[in-house]
Formats: C-alpha cells, sequence, structure tokens
C-alpha cells in the first residue's frame, strides 16, 4: 500500500500541490485540445470537399452536375477536343446509388426486423446468446469481402437462374450489389431495432397480454407501434450505410452510368465513380479528378442528413421510456 | 363482432396459427441470415483452401562444366539452359508454339530459381542431374485437379497437349505438391504461382500500428475529458454531436480527406502506411471514443468520490483510479476499432495504396498496400489461378480479424468488473 500513501500525504505538501497544479493545467490543456480532433476533423472534411467542389463548379454548373441526365468524365487527349471537359450530369449516378441502396434495404428490412423481433422477444436466453454474436460476425467482415463474394459467387449465379428463366441479367447487375449489401445491412438494423425494442417498457407488453392478447399480437399492436420511431431511426441509419457502401459496388455493380430502374441492369453509383475518378493517375486541375470532390461533397451531405435525424430520433426514444 | 362470438374456436385458430406464423417469420429470418453468413464463408474457404498446396515440377539439367561459370554465375543464361534441358526431356516436339507452351510449364521465374539453388548448393555443378522447379499457375491448377477436364479444349487455359505432357511427368516420379510457403513468404506477383500476401500483411501491419499509436492517445484523452472533465455547455455537445456523425461518416469520404488534405497540401508520401494509418485513425477515432467513453461511465461513482473524498485532486482521481478500472473495456473498443481498420478499403484506395508492390515495405514512408487492397486488386486479376489467392487473401484477413476479435472478448470476461 505505499502507493496510497504517497497519494495522500501530497495534497499537503504546499510546494508539490502548486507543482502538481501547473501539470494538471497542462494536461487538462492537452485533453481538451485531442477533444477538439474531432471538430477538426468535421471542419477538415468539409473545407476539403467545399474547395475542391468549388473549383469544378467554376467549370460546371450546379445546375448541369445536380441536373444532368448524362455522366460521361472524358480526359481530354487534345486541348481543343470536341467535348473535351465531358459530361457531368450526376442523375444517373443518383438513381443508381438509390437503386442499389433500395434493393438493399428490401433484403435487410424484414430479415433485420423480424431477426430483432425474434431474439427481443421470443429466443430463449441460450439462444440469443449463439446467435446474436453470429449476427455480430457478419458486421465484422469486411465490405472487401462482400465485393468478392457479390462478383464471383452471387452475379454468376444470378445471371445462370437468369438465363434459365430467360431474363437477360448483366454481369454487373444492381441486383446482386443490392442483395449482397443488404446482408451486410441486416446486422447493423437488427441489432438497433432490438435495442429499441428492449427499451419498451414491460407493463406495455403485460398489460397487452392480461387483455388476453397472444404474444404476436401484443407485439403488432403495441410493441411495435412504441419501438415504430427508433426502428425508423435505425432503418435510416441502414440507409445512409447502403449509400456510403463502395467496395461493394466498385466490385460488383460496375461503372456503366445507365438511367435504369431494371435491377437486372448494370447501374453505377457515386461512390463507385469517386473510386474510377482517383484511382490511377490524375491531374489535379482537370474537371474529372474535381468532379470526385464534388460527388463526395453530395455523399458526404446526404449521409449526415439521414445520420443527424436518426441519430437524434433514436436517442430520443431510447431515453423516453428509461 | 357477431362472428367473434358465434365462431369462437375457429377465431381462436386463427389467431394460434398467426402466432405461430409470426414466430416462424423471425426464426427464417434468423436462418437465411445465417445461412448467407455460412454460404459466404463457405465458398471462400472452398476456392481458397487449394493455395495451401502448391506444385513442383521436376525436370533433368545438365549443369556440365562447359554450361556454367561458376565465377560468373549471375551472368549465366539460366532461362535457355532450362528451356534446353525442357526440350531434351520432350524430344518429340518441334513446332515453335508447342515449345513456347512446354517453357510455359515451369514458372517464369525459373532461372532465377536455379540460380539460387546453384548459390545455395555449389556442390550441384558439373554433373547433370534432376532439379524441382515451381510449376506454373496452369499446371498447378491441373496438378490439384481444380480444372474441369470435362469442358470443351477451347474453354480451359490449358490445352490437351500440355495435360498429356503433364501426365507423362506425374507417371515418371517427376511431379510433387508440398505446402505452399511462398504464398506466405513472397510479396506480390504478376505470376499467380509466385505471388504471396507478404508484402501486403507487413502494409497491414505498419499501417494499422501507425493507426493505433495516433488514434490511441488522442482518442482516450478525449473519452476522458468528455466524460469526467468537460462542463454540459454548447461546446461539449457539439463536440458529441460532431462524434456520433464522424461514426457514421462513409469510410471514402475520410480518404477524400486524406487525399485533398494530407496529400495535396501537406505533401505527405502517397501510397505510404504513414497517410493510410493517418485516415485510418480519423476513422477509428470516434469509435474509440464511444466505447471508451461507455466504459469511463460504468465504473462506479463511489469509486471517484473516495478518491476525491482522501484529497485526491480530479485529475488524480481520475488518472489513478478510475481509468485503471475502466481500462478493459478501452481497450477491448480499441481492438474493435482496429479491426474495423485493418478491414477498410475505400480510404486507402483513395489515397493511392492500390499500386503493385511486389517488395515487402521496410518503413511507414516507403509504399506499400495493405491486406484488403491487395483483395482487391487480386480479385480484379484475369488469370484464373488469382481467384483461390484472393480467396486464401480473404481467410488469412478473416484469421486476423478473428484473433483480434477473441483478443478483445477475453480482455473483456477476464477484467470486466461490474458495480
Amino acid at each position: 500500500m505505499p502507493n496510497e500513501a504517497v497519494t495522500l500525504s501530497k495534497p499537503f505538501n504546499i510546494t508539490t500541490r502548486n507543482s502538481s497544479n501547473i501539470g494538471e493545467y497542462a494536461i487538462k490543456f492537452i485533453m481538451v485540445a485531442c477533444s477538439m480532433v474531432a471538430i477538426a476533423v468535421t471542419v477538415g472534411i468539409v473545407f476539403s470537399l467545399f474547395f475542391e467542389s468549388i473549383s469544378f463548379f467554376q467549370r460546371v454548373s450546379i445546375s448541369e452536375f445536380l441536373f444532368g441526365t448524362k455522366w460521361s468524365p472524358q480526359t481530354a487527349l487534345r486541348a481543343d477536343q470536341v467535348a473535351a471537359e465531358g459530361s457531368f450530369g450526376a442523375v444517373p449516378l443518383i438513381t443508381g446509388t438509390l437503386l442499389i441502396s433500395f434493393i438493399a434495404m428490401c433484403v435487410a428490412t424484414p430479415l433485420g426486423l423480424f431477426s430483432a423481433i425474434y431474439l427481443s422477444e421470443y429466443a430463449s436466453r441460450r439462444a440469443r446468446n449463439v446467435i446474436k454474436p453470429l449476427l455480430e460476425i457478419l458486421a465484422g467482415i469486411p465490405t472487401v469481402v462482400y465485393g468478392f463474394f457479390a462478383a464471383l459467387t452471387v452475379a454468376p449465379m444470378l445471371r445462370s437462374t437468369g438465363e434459365n428463366i430467360g431474363l437477360n441479367v448483366s454481369s454487373e447487375s444492381a441486383l446482386a450489389a443490392g442483395l449482397v449489401m443488404g446482408i451486410m445491412i441486416i446486422p447493423l438494423i437488427s441489432s438497433l431495432s432490438d435495442d429499441v425494442i428492449n427499451a419498451v417498457p414491460q407493463s406495455l407488453r403485460d398489460a397487452s397480454l392480461g387483455l388476453g392478447s397472444t404474444n404476436s399480437e401484443t407485439i403488432r399492436k403495441v410493441v411495435l407501434p412504441a419501438a415504430i420511431p427508433g426502428i425508423s431511426g435505425s432503418l435510416l441509419l441502414g440507409a445512409s450505410r447502403a449509400i456510403g457502401e463502395t467496395m461493394i459496388v466498385v466490385m460488383a455493380a460496375g461503372l456503366a452510368a445507365n438511367l435504369t430502374a431494371n435491377p437486372l441492369e448494370a447501374v453505377t453509383t457515386i461512390t463507385a465513380q469517386i473510386v474510377a475518378l482517383l484511382t490511377g493517375d490524375q491531374e489535379f486541375d482537370s474537371a474529372k479528378t474535381l468532379s470526385a470532390f464534388a460527388l463526395g461533397l453530395l455523399l458526404f451531405i446526404v449521409t449526415l442528413i439521414l445520420n443527424m435525424i436518426s441519430l437524434k430520433i433514436v436517442n430520443k426514444y431510447r431515453e423516453q421510456y428509461d | 363482432m357477431t362472428n367473434m362470438f358465434t365462431n369462437t374456436s375457429l377465431l381462436r385458430k386463427s389467431r394460434a396459427a398467426a402466432e405461430l406464423r409470426f414466430r416462424w417469420f423471425g426464426r427464417i429470418a434468423i436462418g437465411i441470415s445465417l445461412a448467407f453468413l455460412f454460404i459466404m464463408v463457405g465458398s471462400i474457404i472452398n476456392k481458397g483452401k487449394s493455395v495451401l498446396i502448391s506444385s513442383d515440377i521436376a525436370i533433368i539439367i545438365d549443369l556440365g562444366p562447359n554450361q556454367v561459370d561458376p565465377n560468373n554465375i549471375n551472368q549465366t543464361g539460366f532461362d535457355a539452359l532450362i528451356k534446353r534441358s525442357l526440350r531434351a526431356t520432350f524430344p518429340e516436339i518441334t513446332s515453335r508454339s508447342d515449345k513456347k507452351k512446354l517453357y510455359g510449364l515451369l514458372s517464369a521465374d525459373m532461372g532465377f530459381e536455379l540460380q539460387k539453388q546453384i548459390i545455395a548448393n555449389p556442390n550441384l555443378l558439373g554433373i547433370s542431374q534432376k532439379l524441382w522447379f515451381t510449376a506454373s499457375d496452369d499446371v498447378d491448377l491441373l496438378l490439384k485437379g481444380s480444372v474441369d477436364l470435362t469442358t470443351q479444349e477451347g474453354d480451359r487455359r490449358i490445352s490437351n497437349l500440355e495435360i498429356n505432357w503433364i501426365a507423362k511427368l506425374k507417371k515418371s516420379g517427376n511431379t510433387r505438391s508440398h505446402f505452399n510457403k511462398k504464398f506466405f513468404m513472397n510479396g506480390d506477383s504478376r505470376e499467380p504461382e509466385l505471388a504471396g500476401i507478404l508484402s501486403a500483411l507487413v502494409g497491414s501491419i505498419l499501417t494499422l500500428s501507425v493507426c493505433f499509436f495516433v488514434s490511441f492517445p488522442i482518442a482516450i484523452l478525449a473519452a476522458i475529458y468528455l466524460e469526467e472533465f468537460a462542463p454540459k455547455n454548447k461546446i461539449s455537445s457539439f463536440i458529441e454531436v460532431n462524434i456520433n456523425n464522424l461514426a457514421a461518416v462513409p469510410s471514402i469520404v475520410f480518404g477524400l480527406l486524406g487525399l485533398a488534405l494530407l496529400l495535396n497540401v501537406f505533401g505527405l508520401p502517397r501510397s505510404t502506411p504513414l497517410v493510410g494509418g493517418l485516415v485510418l485513425s480519423l476513422m477509428t477515432l470516434p469509435t474509440i471514443i464511444i466505447a471508451a467513453r461507455a466504459s469511463l461511465r460504468s465504473v462506479s461513482p463511489s469509486i471517484r468520490e473516495a478518491a476525491l473524498g482522501m484529497g485526491a485532486s480530479p485529475i488524480q482521481a481520475t488518472f489513478h483510479h478510475v481509468v485503471p478500472l475502466a481500462l478493459p473495456g478501452i481497450l477491448t473498443g480499441t481492438i474493435v476499432g482496429m479491426a474495423q481498420a485493418l478491414g477498410e478499403t475505400a480510404p486507402l484506395l483513395m489515397i493511392g495504396m492500390v499500386a503493385f508492390i511486389a517488395d515487402v515495405p521496410s518503413s511507414i514512408i516507403e509504399p506499400a498496400t495493405a491486406l484488403p487492397v491487395q483483395i482487391f486488386l487480386w480479385a480484379d486479376a484475369s488469370e484464373r489461378a488469382f481467384l483461390e489467392k484472393t480467396s486464401a487473401a480473404i481467410m488469412v484477413l478473416l484469421v486476423f480479424l478473428i484473433l483480434m476479435n477473441l483478443l478483445a472478448i477475453l480482455l473483456r470476461k477476464k477484467f470486466e468488473k461490474r458495480f
């Protein structure tokens, strides 16, 4: 116990106390600085995306970028080439992103939600202790692995199934990327919804069961309505993950900027285009390179709004029943 | 409503059926999710397990006195020497294109392999003898039985002629398979039979070290400040909102930040573990801070109050008493964050860690690649043999992730205290 004795004696020793006060101010200052890093990172992201985007919008107008329907960023071979700048209409990328995210949410919402309901309301403690970590493995698998699985297993499988029933499925279909992305999001939705459902007070359930309703009726008519805001928050967070997901779409969705709602065709997404524009050789003042930052800014703003709304909803309703 | 009273047994039945149905929806949902997990991992193991074995071919090489000058080994044309020996093994081959196919049975590195064998064992010189060489990727796949021989000749990369040669070599005991050390000892290569993951693995370790040494101290200090000292004011809550939002920002945006700020403004060297580690540390920062705060919050206030009551200053109470108790939880959160960083690919693509790197990087300012990026590169390669390499690299990555998560679970189990 000599350590404690030393700590105790310190406050009585005036000189050490003074020097330790200076030390304590220094430590506190360093800690404040470290906390500010989070703000600095956000500011850094906003500024770096913003400045590059401004120089992009000096070449291409914002309205063309947001409402143009043709995306074909070209590098000029000669300075006087016709259409040397290419066209930068982001609509096909936005619709492609939304299409793939929509497919992903169609897969992840029912699977994630029903898993959460079963785990929180029906499963025994033992089953829960086994299944929950297994589902969390899905969340821990790197996205490049999902991309590999989508491109080399799921896409060829869909293609051959499509051939058998007379459908023409592109080898880089939105469906393959969306399906696999959906699997990736399941654990996110199931664990967040699980939290929200668990936060619904037991008294509500007991009251409903006491009035004679079955378990499923209680869940559908009492628990879920009470948990709906939190669940919608978790779905929004899942959608934001889907929109920002990169590797799966880079590997499985391809780069063809088609404006289509057909999930069997190839589409491209914002993230896949950013990767395509910025890997390889690049000159930093071309519209082609700068357009990647404009896409990044768009992505950042959309996901930020989704995250803010969903975090607010989830936090609000998590506390409400505490 | 009248139905309800006249037909209660029917109603009860349909309600019971609805209950059962609902329960089965949940079971099916979990079943489908887990089935996907097992199919995915299973297909990867299935494709990648053959990488553990690699094949060699033996040929008789004439290393007679007039073939190699022992004083000038580096200048000897070993490729030509091996090609001559190959022709001698199959004297019936005469056409130019067939000869080219014959040379293709061995790895493109064969001359270098022979040179290494001679340097390691100078006694080989002077006589003609049987030596082993790495087989080329297509031959390797054939010997491992991964080539479907029922397909049309034009549909596979290996022709019937080559298959016959290999059958002949196999019959005379001139082929062998052994544990594939090269996969773990080599860097990347254009030739699938020589490509290994060592350079990517070392690149990942260097990147993660940078990430750890940057993010861990910053995150832990920020968490302590926010949890223990920060006054409840607008700035603190703004920092908190910032951290929560950063945790959900798409990873590729961090890559754009690295490209615009670290590479173009600060001029740090491109494609290096230094920049990769910095970008990943910004990404893992929120994860560690959130986990560390939860862990600090779970320490009973009585500990803090007791320390303060005994006359410790707030800093002393925190660093001497609260932090040590929260440390297992903080470390668990850190390991989980590091595991996330290990699997992250997109931001590394943005800062150029996607180049072809054959050498093992020796410092954090040398161009390097990382394990997930290597997987991405190999998945894109056209040679079929890279398919099994990709799967095997994924298995290595998953093994590391499992080890890290096990460590986190063990830490939590061993040191967790409940108050």
